[in-house]
């Protein structure tokens, strides 16, 4: 098993436990302080499951007040604070710590403000992502960013990790679709960067705070942009009989000045899983599926629609297919949209990744990791948001048996090294989090890592917020190097994983 | 210079005593000694925006106008990788060579500074973060910049983000360094997202009668999903001849009538995707009855080039203001200005170029109240040679000064790089 180092625990904090509780409960309504165990069982990971741990207790505060007045607190304490919004998260940026605070968002899910005149949305941060496209869909908009998780996922946790989505190409992640946030400081300063209005003059500290996963700031309301849906919307569903063939026809899309709204790949074990699970008519025969959506106006779409056929038949495309109605066009996503659980269906556990890559190498990842299913003996499936580079593999693993687990760990982070290594980045989407943490350095040398350390030493000087998280816990990467090494000795015995 | 440094490796001085060192190590061993030395710098490119800002208190001067060149330029990818002090007019070239371009489109400040094009370099276009017409649909500079190398306040070498669009890995500092006037770091290195151009462009102008036509239009625009990609508003200010005279010459086209107030926009995309989207906007803002120009491709691009190189202000003595609100306080607004200033409105509504007289400079106190209370903020981009400073250029609240003050600690602890060029302590 391979190590996961958190920071020292503060054995006074663990010991004062019920005086913290007594407090907390003070500063928010008592129901809303959860301290007994079977309450906080619900609380003790996020969406990457095989870390877990009890937290010294879980508050869940109503309004930004209390937030500052809890952080104000924790402050003079010092008394660490993890910040939780839905759990979806996959990187584990949630993970409660023993001797911390767990402070979650969820009773921030309401709408303060629909404002169609300056097109956003001033929202608390534990609404969901789509229920923000929901209360405006009525009048023919939506919010872009889609993660996969967009049904679970809040808006400040997409805030946190600046989310993604299929679309992102063509309209960017979270931090170019939100206008303004409020913000708690680790010593309770409530701050506001931003507006309804575009680009804050000065430190863009909206641009910092997004994708800062939780360490910077509580964010307690968030205002989004709001678009205008597309007056057509139709997709391509393509098979190639080569990895090579499809994604060069996904790189002359993109080279020959089309900009998709979404441009998804699907390996031949991902085509197959989710076949299987959810009937979607793809084509078995094809080693690489492309689905091409394109939106716009009417005959703006239909040319694009045209450009794209010629591009994949002159790459030896194996099969073409056009939605003709928004039925067929949400058929052609179901396959896709199934991927995780269809590859749930086939493993007991699956380890999904996330790594970036320049589109041009999808054919050198893509066999490299084919290499590296065959070291580890693990087999693996692929999704790929073509558009953007970003890179999903999912290592199907099973959780009991402690082997399988180092072996996943292993392979995971040597796909994220080839990402590296092929001119991409450790991390799409998802967040370094817990998980990825010790594979910073393979990014930033100590001068980088130092200069973000720094900014998070400003901002929160006692290091109590959200600690242990997306920065390796030794300061020099080459130390963290050495220390990375397996002694097949758990140095955190209290944490349990499965 | 006041402070002669003596530095390790051979960095050219000019007769002014400007450094220019060639490359990031040479940026690195430069900074790193005046860091010792408590001896700051003002930084610049090619001095295109350096008049935008404070002034800064510095002994030194250090140009980065050498560290220049494409690195990397990858049109499949949708990136190019250059030296911060790339000319824009370079990049700009290579890439219309590959029927791509800079999405935000790059403001020509030359004209206001004096009369002349000049735009700059892209570390320069960085480090203010002033995107033109397009902004309201493609994002700012910002959001363009994928990743950057550069030097902080103490020397060392520093980078942050990638070539690709969707990485998370990490503080996202590209955020933080647009907008930022060379203050937490001297760039060296910058990745930008590039994007298709467009095949063809078409604008539309329309006559209307008062400014809440005016904000009904730019709001029915905003709304459409025959999308549009430039919009904006030129008032006739017949109270100020000279002004109305430089506005009708710059404006002066085949299709156009300058000499009233118009409000225009601009569909952008192959020619029959232009035709559908305007057919449609037109059934949107009912104006099939309504008096309307329409100006082709050979009309609408030097027509957005005028807007974006901010000609009607060429050369200006007075005050030139940058003042970005909401949207739906934007008639109030031009209320507020109808006789009183010179402006015109870009983005849709949201953007206000002003020129405040040197003589009403007590107005500028005004205008940024007005700023604030409608959720936005002004700056001073251009002051008037007897500007007092009274009031200062940039917005800012106390709270955000001290994170600011915060964050410029943790780049630049001594207050090295263009200190003051922002705010006082910063």
């Amino acid at each position: 098993m391979t190590e996961l180092a958190l920071p020292k625990i503060d054995n006074s904090i663990l010991n004062r436990k019920i005086e913290i509780v007594k407090k907390l409960s003070k500063l928010t309504d008592k129901e809303n302080v959860l301290s007994e165990a079977d309450e906080l069982r619900p609380y003790e990971t996020d969406a990457l499951s095989v870390y877990t741990q009890t937290p010294l207790a879980v508050v869940l505060p109503e309004n930004t007040d209390e937030v500052s007045e809890i952080l104000k607190y924790c402050h003079s304490e010092n008394i660490k604070v993890v910040p939780r919004g839905a759990g979806t998260g996959l990187s584990g940026g949630a993970l409660p710590l023993q001797d911390a605070i767990l402070l979650g968002l969820g009773k921030f899910n309401k709408i303060l403000e629909i404002d169609y005149e300056n097109k956003c949305v001033v929202t608390q941060p534990g609404v969901t992502n789509l229920g923000i496209t929901h209360a405006v869909q009525n009048k023919g908009f939506y919010y872009a960013p889609d993660p996969s998780s967009q049904l679970a996922c809040s808006i400040g946790g997409n805030v946190a990790e600046n989310s993604g989505g299929v679309h992102s190409l063509k309209y960017g992640t979270t931090t170019n679709n939100i206008l303004g946030v409020q913000m708690v400081m680790m010593d309770g300063t409530i701050c506001r960067f931003g507006g309804k209005s575009f680009d804050q003059e000065g430190y863009d500290l909206m641009g910092l705070i997004c994708g800062s996963e939780g360490l910077l700031g509580v964010v307690t309301e968030v205002t989004v942009k709001i678009l205008k849906t597309p007056e057509v919307v139709r997709a391509a569903l393509i098979g190639f009989p080569s990895i090579k063939e499809g994604g060069d026809a996904a790189s002359e899309i993109i080279s020959s000045g089309i900009v998709p709204a979404g441009m998804e790949i699907m390996d031949k074990a991902l085509i197959e899983a989710t076949d299987n699970f959810s009937k979607a008519g793809y084509p078995r025969d094809a080693e690489l599926l492309l689905i091409v959506e394109l939106d716009g106006t009417k005959s703006e779409v239909n040319e694009l629609i045209r450009k794209v056929e010629v591009i994949c038949k002159k790459n030896n495309c194996s099969s073409l297919k056009l939605s003709n109605s928004e039925k067929e066009r949400l058929s052609f996503w179901a396959g896709r949209k199934a991927a995780f659980p269809a590859c749930g269906a086939m493993a007991p556990d699956y380890y999904c990744m996330d790594g970036s890559i320049p589109r041009g190498k999808l054919a050198e990842a893509l066999l490299e990791i084919k290499k590296l299913s065959e070291k580890y003996e693990l087999p693996v499936a692929n999704c790929f948001h073509a558009g953007d580079g970003n890179l999903h593999p999912l290592i199907m693993f099973d959780g009991n048996d402690k082997e399988q687990l180092r072996k996943t760990e292993e392979f995971g982070s040597e796909i994220l090294k080839t990402c590296v290594r092929l001119g991409g980045v450790i991390t799409g989407e998802h967040g370094v989090g817990i998980e990825k943490r010790e594979l910073m350095c393979e990014m930033f040398n100590d001068n980088d890592i130092q200069q973000q350390l720094s900014i998070k030493k400003s901002l929160d000087e006692k290091n109590l917020l959200n600690p242990g998280k997306v920065y390796p816990i030794l300061r020099k990467c080459a130390e963290e190097g050495r220390v990375h090494v397996h002694k097949n000795k758990d140095k955190f015995p209290d944490l349990p994983r499965f | 210079m006041s402070t002669k440094i003596k530095i390790n490796s051979q960095i050219f001085q000019d007769s002014n005593n400007v450094y220019y060192p060639k490359d990031e190590v040479e940026v690195s061993d430069l900074i790193r000694e005046l860091y010792k030395k408590d001896s700051p710098t003002e930084i610049i490119g090619n001095n295109s925006k350096s008049f935008i800002g404070n002034k800064t208190q510095s002994a030194n001067t250090t140009s980065l106008s050498k560290i220049s060149g494409i690195i990397d330029y990858r049109p499949e990818e949708l990136y190019i990788k250059v030296k911060a002090c790339t000319p824009i007019n370079e990049i700009e070239k290579i890439l219309s060579e590959n029927s791509q371009e800079l999405a935000f489109e790059p403001i020509d400040f030359g004209y206001i500074k004096d009369g002349k094009s000049n735009k700059g370099t892209i570390a320069g276009y960085l480090s203010c973060n002033y995107a033109g017409s397009r902004r309201f649909k493609v994002g700012s500079v910002r959001d363009h910049v994928l990743g950057f190398k550069g030097v902080n306040g103490k020397g060392d070498i520093i980078k942050s983000g990638g070539t690709v669009v969707k990485n998370v890995t990490g503080y996202d500092l590209s955020k933080l360094i647009a907008g930022s006037f060379g203050t937490l770091v001297a760039l060296t290195e910058i990745t930008l997202k590039v994007l298709p151009k467009k095949d063809s462009s078409t604008t539309v102008a329309i006559y209307p009668n008062n400014f809440e036509q005016i904000y009904d239009l730019f709001n029915k625009l905003s709304s459409s999903s025959s999308e549009i990609s430039g919009a904006v508003f030129i008032p006739e200010q017949s109270n100020d001849k000279d002004f109305s005279g430089k506005r009708n010459t710059v404006f002066k086209f085949n299709d156009l009538k300058s000499n009233v107030s118009f409000l225009a926009f601009r569909v952008e995309g192959d020619k029959i995707s232009i035709e559908e989207k305007i057919n449609n906007l037109k059934k949107e803002l009912k104006l099939n009855n309504s008096d309307i120009s329409t100006l082709d491709v050979y009309q609408s691009e030097p027509l957005w080039e005028k807007i974006n190189n901010l000609e009607v202000f060429e050369k200006t003595k007075h005050n030139l203001i940058r003042m970005v609100i909401p949207p739906a306080n934007g008639s109030k607004l031009c209320k507020y200005l109808e006789n009183n200033h010179n402006y015109f409105v870009d983005w849709c509504g949201s953007l206000f170029w002003i020129e405040v007289n040197s003589k009403k400079e007590e107005k500028i106190k005004d205008l940024k109240k007005m700023a604030n209370d409608f959720g936005g903020y002004l700056t001073v981009i251009k002051t008037s040679s007897g500007y007092d400073y009274g009031e200062p250029i940039f917005t800012v609240d106390k709270v955000r000064l001290m994170i600011s003050e915060k964050v410029k600690q943790s780049f630049d602890p001594k207050r090295i790089l263009n200190p003051g060029k922002m705010y006082r302590g910063v």
